[in-house]
Protein backbone atom coordinates (compact mmCIF):
# COMPACT_ATOMS: atom_id res chain seq x y z
CA UNK A 1 0.00 0.00 0.00
CA UNK A 2 1.16 3.75 -1.13
CA UNK A 3 0.51 6.40 1.54
CA UNK A 4 0.57 10.17 0.92
CA UNK A 5 0.86 12.62 4.04
CA UNK A 6 0.74 16.53 3.29
CA UNK A 7 0.02 19.51 5.97
CA UNK A 8 0.47 22.24 3.71
CA UNK A 9 -0.24 25.75 3.46
CA UNK A 10 -1.16 25.44 -0.99
CA UNK A 11 -5.10 24.02 -1.71
CA UNK A 12 -5.08 20.62 -3.55
CA UNK A 13 -6.58 19.58 -6.62
CA UNK A 14 -9.21 16.57 -5.11
CA UNK A 15 -9.84 15.50 -8.84
CA UNK A 16 -5.90 14.76 -9.58
CA UNK A 17 -5.58 13.45 -5.82
CA UNK A 18 -8.63 10.92 -6.17
CA UNK A 19 -7.12 10.44 -10.03
CA UNK A 20 -3.96 9.29 -9.06
CA UNK A 21 -5.66 7.03 -6.36
CA UNK A 22 -7.69 5.07 -9.25
CA UNK A 23 -4.56 4.47 -11.18
CA UNK A 24 -3.86 0.65 -11.63
CA UNK A 25 -7.31 -0.60 -11.39
CA UNK A 26 -7.66 -0.31 -7.95
CA UNK A 27 -11.33 -0.95 -7.65
CA UNK A 28 -12.65 1.62 -5.47
CA UNK A 29 -11.88 5.23 -4.08
CA UNK A 30 -13.65 6.78 -1.28
CA UNK A 31 -12.90 10.27 -0.88
CA UNK A 32 -13.81 13.23 1.64
CA UNK A 33 -13.17 17.04 1.02
CA UNK A 34 -13.45 19.28 4.12
CA UNK A 35 -14.60 23.33 3.23
CA UNK A 36 -14.44 26.15 5.69
CA UNK A 37 -18.28 26.33 6.72
CA UNK A 38 -19.94 30.19 5.84
CA UNK A 39 -22.48 30.07 8.48
CA UNK A 40 -22.79 31.91 11.93
CA UNK A 41 -20.78 34.94 10.32
CA UNK A 42 -17.49 33.75 9.44
CA UNK A 43 -15.24 35.52 7.36
CA UNK A 44 -12.41 33.03 7.44
CA UNK A 45 -10.24 30.80 9.72
CA UNK A 46 -6.67 30.58 10.80
CA UNK A 47 -5.25 26.62 11.31
CA UNK A 48 -2.51 25.84 13.54
CA UNK A 49 -0.60 22.64 14.32
CA UNK A 50 1.86 20.81 16.25
CA UNK A 51 4.70 19.82 13.26
CA UNK A 52 6.40 16.76 14.15
CA UNK A 53 3.39 15.75 15.94
CA UNK A 54 0.87 16.46 13.46
CA UNK A 55 2.10 13.73 10.90
CA UNK A 56 3.14 11.53 13.62
CA UNK A 57 -0.47 11.15 14.66
CA UNK A 58 -1.82 10.82 10.93
CA UNK A 59 0.71 8.22 9.73
CA UNK A 60 -0.30 6.24 13.00
CA UNK A 61 -4.07 6.54 12.38
CA UNK A 62 -3.36 5.44 8.52
CA UNK A 63 -1.54 2.32 9.20
CA UNK A 64 -4.04 1.24 11.92
CA UNK A 65 -6.46 1.88 8.86
CA UNK A 66 -4.09 -0.39 6.65
CA UNK A 67 -4.34 -2.78 9.81
CA UNK A 68 -8.46 -3.25 9.78
CA UNK A 69 -9.28 -2.82 5.83
CA UNK A 70 -7.32 -4.14 2.53
CA UNK A 71 -6.13 -0.82 0.96
CA UNK A 72 -4.54 -0.50 -1.90
CA UNK A 73 -3.14 3.52 -0.83
CA UNK A 74 -4.18 6.10 1.12
CA UNK A 75 -3.57 9.40 0.93
CA UNK A 76 -4.50 12.48 3.38
CA UNK A 77 -3.65 15.84 2.60
CA UNK A 78 -4.37 18.73 5.94
CA UNK A 79 -3.81 22.50 4.90
CA UNK A 80 -2.52 25.44 7.87
CA UNK A 81 -2.60 29.05 7.91
CA UNK A 82 -5.31 31.66 6.73
CA UNK A 83 -8.11 30.09 4.70
CA UNK A 84 -11.46 31.80 3.43
CA UNK A 85 -14.69 30.39 3.67
CA UNK A 86 -15.35 27.85 0.83
CA UNK A 87 -11.43 27.53 0.33
CA UNK A 88 -10.55 23.42 1.39
CA UNK A 89 -9.21 22.62 4.53
CA UNK A 90 -8.91 18.31 4.01
CA UNK A 91 -8.63 15.83 1.93
CA UNK A 92 -9.01 12.35 2.44
CA UNK A 93 -9.21 9.21 0.05
CA UNK A 94 -8.83 5.33 0.27
CA UNK A 95 -8.45 3.13 -2.44
CA UNK A 96 -9.11 -0.61 -2.16
CA UNK A 97 -10.66 -3.49 -4.55
CA UNK A 98 -14.23 -2.91 -3.28
CA UNK A 99 -16.38 -0.07 -1.93
CA UNK A 100 -17.05 -1.44 2.27
CA UNK A 101 -13.53 -1.29 2.75
CA UNK A 102 -12.68 1.69 0.89
CA UNK A 103 -15.97 3.42 2.35
CA UNK A 104 -14.98 2.83 5.96
CA UNK A 105 -11.33 3.52 6.08
CA UNK A 106 -12.07 7.17 4.71
CA UNK A 107 -14.52 7.38 7.49
CA UNK A 108 -12.20 6.15 10.00
CA UNK A 109 -9.56 8.72 8.69
CA UNK A 110 -11.61 11.62 8.96
CA UNK A 111 -13.09 10.58 12.43
CA UNK A 112 -9.55 10.47 13.74
CA UNK A 113 -8.26 13.37 12.31
CA UNK A 114 -11.25 15.34 13.92
CA UNK A 115 -10.35 14.10 17.44
CA UNK A 116 -6.78 13.21 17.47
CA UNK A 117 -4.55 15.09 15.00
CA UNK A 118 -3.19 18.43 16.24
CA UNK A 119 -4.90 20.94 14.52
CA UNK A 120 -6.60 23.92 16.20
CA UNK A 121 -9.24 26.15 14.23
CA UNK A 122 -9.32 29.89 14.96
CA UNK A 123 -12.65 31.74 13.11
CA UNK A 124 -12.70 34.84 12.25
CA UNK A 125 -16.08 36.98 12.83
CA UNK A 126 -15.29 40.55 11.03
CA UNK A 127 -12.90 42.04 13.48
CA UNK A 128 -13.39 39.51 16.54
CA UNK A 129 -11.82 35.66 16.55
CA UNK A 130 -12.22 32.81 18.94
CA UNK A 131 -10.73 28.97 18.95
CA UNK A 132 -13.48 26.95 17.79
CA UNK A 133 -14.46 24.56 21.01
CA UNK A 134 -13.99 20.50 20.51
CA UNK A 135 -17.39 19.34 19.46
CA UNK A 136 -18.55 16.34 21.76
CA UNK A 137 -19.97 14.57 18.81
CA UNK A 138 -16.69 13.94 16.79
CA UNK A 139 -15.92 12.27 20.37
CA UNK A 140 -18.59 9.89 19.86
CA UNK A 141 -17.99 9.60 16.21
CA UNK A 142 -14.59 8.00 16.68
CA UNK A 143 -15.50 6.28 19.38
CA UNK A 144 -17.74 3.70 17.39
CA UNK A 145 -14.15 2.48 15.79
CA UNK A 146 -12.83 1.22 19.38
CA UNK A 147 -12.21 -2.42 19.59
CA UNK A 148 -13.17 -3.75 22.94
CA UNK B 1 12.78 19.79 29.00
CA UNK B 2 11.34 21.71 26.69
CA UNK B 3 7.77 22.89 26.75
CA UNK B 4 5.17 23.68 23.77
CA UNK B 5 1.79 25.69 23.53
CA UNK B 6 -0.56 25.97 21.07
CA UNK B 7 -4.04 27.95 20.21
CA UNK B 8 -5.56 29.88 22.97
CA UNK B 9 -2.70 28.64 25.53
CA UNK B 10 -0.09 29.70 23.53
CA UNK B 11 -2.12 33.11 23.02
CA UNK B 12 -2.70 33.83 26.60
CA UNK B 13 1.00 33.42 28.28
CA UNK B 14 1.98 34.94 25.50
CA UNK B 15 4.86 32.27 24.24
CA UNK B 16 4.74 29.00 22.45
CA UNK B 17 8.05 27.48 23.84
CA UNK B 18 9.94 27.69 26.84
CA UNK B 19 13.29 25.52 28.49
CA UNK B 20 12.49 24.27 31.97
CA UNK B 21 14.56 22.21 34.48
CA UNK B 22 12.73 19.08 35.86
CA UNK B 23 11.35 20.92 39.06
CA UNK B 24 11.87 19.53 42.46
CA UNK B 25 8.64 17.37 43.26
CA UNK B 26 7.33 17.14 39.68
CA UNK B 27 7.16 13.79 38.96
CA UNK B 28 3.76 13.72 36.39
CA UNK B 29 2.02 15.79 33.82
CA UNK B 30 -0.49 16.61 36.34
CA UNK B 31 2.76 18.42 38.89
CA UNK B 32 3.71 20.32 35.75
CA UNK B 33 0.44 21.69 34.93
CA UNK B 34 0.54 22.63 38.70
CA UNK B 35 3.45 23.48 39.06
CA UNK B 36 3.23 25.92 36.05
CA UNK B 37 -0.19 27.05 37.08
CA UNK B 38 1.55 28.36 40.33
CA UNK B 39 3.58 30.81 38.39
CA UNK B 40 0.39 33.21 38.58
CA UNK B 41 -0.43 35.48 36.18
CA UNK B 42 -1.46 34.71 32.74
CA UNK B 43 -0.13 30.79 33.98
CA UNK B 44 -2.59 30.84 36.60
CA UNK B 45 -5.24 31.76 33.90
CA UNK B 46 -4.05 29.49 31.30
CA UNK B 47 -3.35 26.15 33.86
CA UNK B 48 -6.50 27.25 36.23
CA UNK B 49 -9.46 24.54 34.66
CA UNK B 50 -7.30 21.87 33.72
CA UNK B 51 -10.61 20.18 31.79
CA UNK B 52 -9.84 22.41 29.09
CA UNK B 53 -6.79 20.71 28.66
CA UNK B 54 -4.92 18.00 27.21
CA UNK B 55 -0.93 16.84 27.18
CA UNK B 56 1.37 15.18 24.75
CA UNK B 57 4.80 13.89 25.64
CA UNK B 58 7.38 13.61 22.73
CA UNK B 59 4.41 14.33 20.35
CA UNK B 60 2.20 11.68 21.59
CA UNK B 61 -1.02 12.04 23.48
CA UNK B 62 -0.70 11.51 27.01
CA UNK B 63 -3.18 11.65 30.16
CA UNK B 64 -2.09 13.43 33.47
CA UNK B 65 -0.69 10.72 35.26
CA UNK B 66 1.88 10.07 32.51
CA UNK B 67 5.36 11.04 33.97
CA UNK B 68 7.59 13.32 32.76
CA UNK B 69 11.54 13.27 32.31
CA UNK B 70 14.11 16.29 32.06
CA UNK B 71 14.78 15.32 28.64
CA UNK B 72 11.32 15.59 27.37
CA UNK B 73 9.34 17.66 25.05
CA UNK B 74 6.12 18.28 27.05
CA UNK B 75 3.01 20.69 25.09
CA UNK B 76 0.01 21.80 26.15
CA UNK B 77 -2.70 22.45 24.18
CA UNK B 78 -6.91 22.49 23.97
CA UNK B 79 -8.48 19.88 22.55
CA UNK B 80 -8.15 19.49 19.00
CA UNK B 81 -10.38 20.75 16.28
CA UNK B 82 -8.77 20.01 13.29
CA UNK B 83 -10.79 18.08 10.05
Amino acid sequence: MTARIRVQTDDFDAGAEIAARAKGGVGAVASFVGVVRGTDGVTSMTLEHYPGMTEREIARHVAEAQARWPLLGVTVIHRIGKLAVGDNIVFVAAASAHRQAAFAACEFLVDYLKTRAPFWKLEERGGNADWVAARAEDEDAVKRWERG
Amino acid sequence: MTLLYFAWVRQKIGRSEERLALPEGVCTVGDLLAHLGARGGSYGEAFADTSRLRAAINQVHAGFDAVVRDEDEVAFFPPVTGG
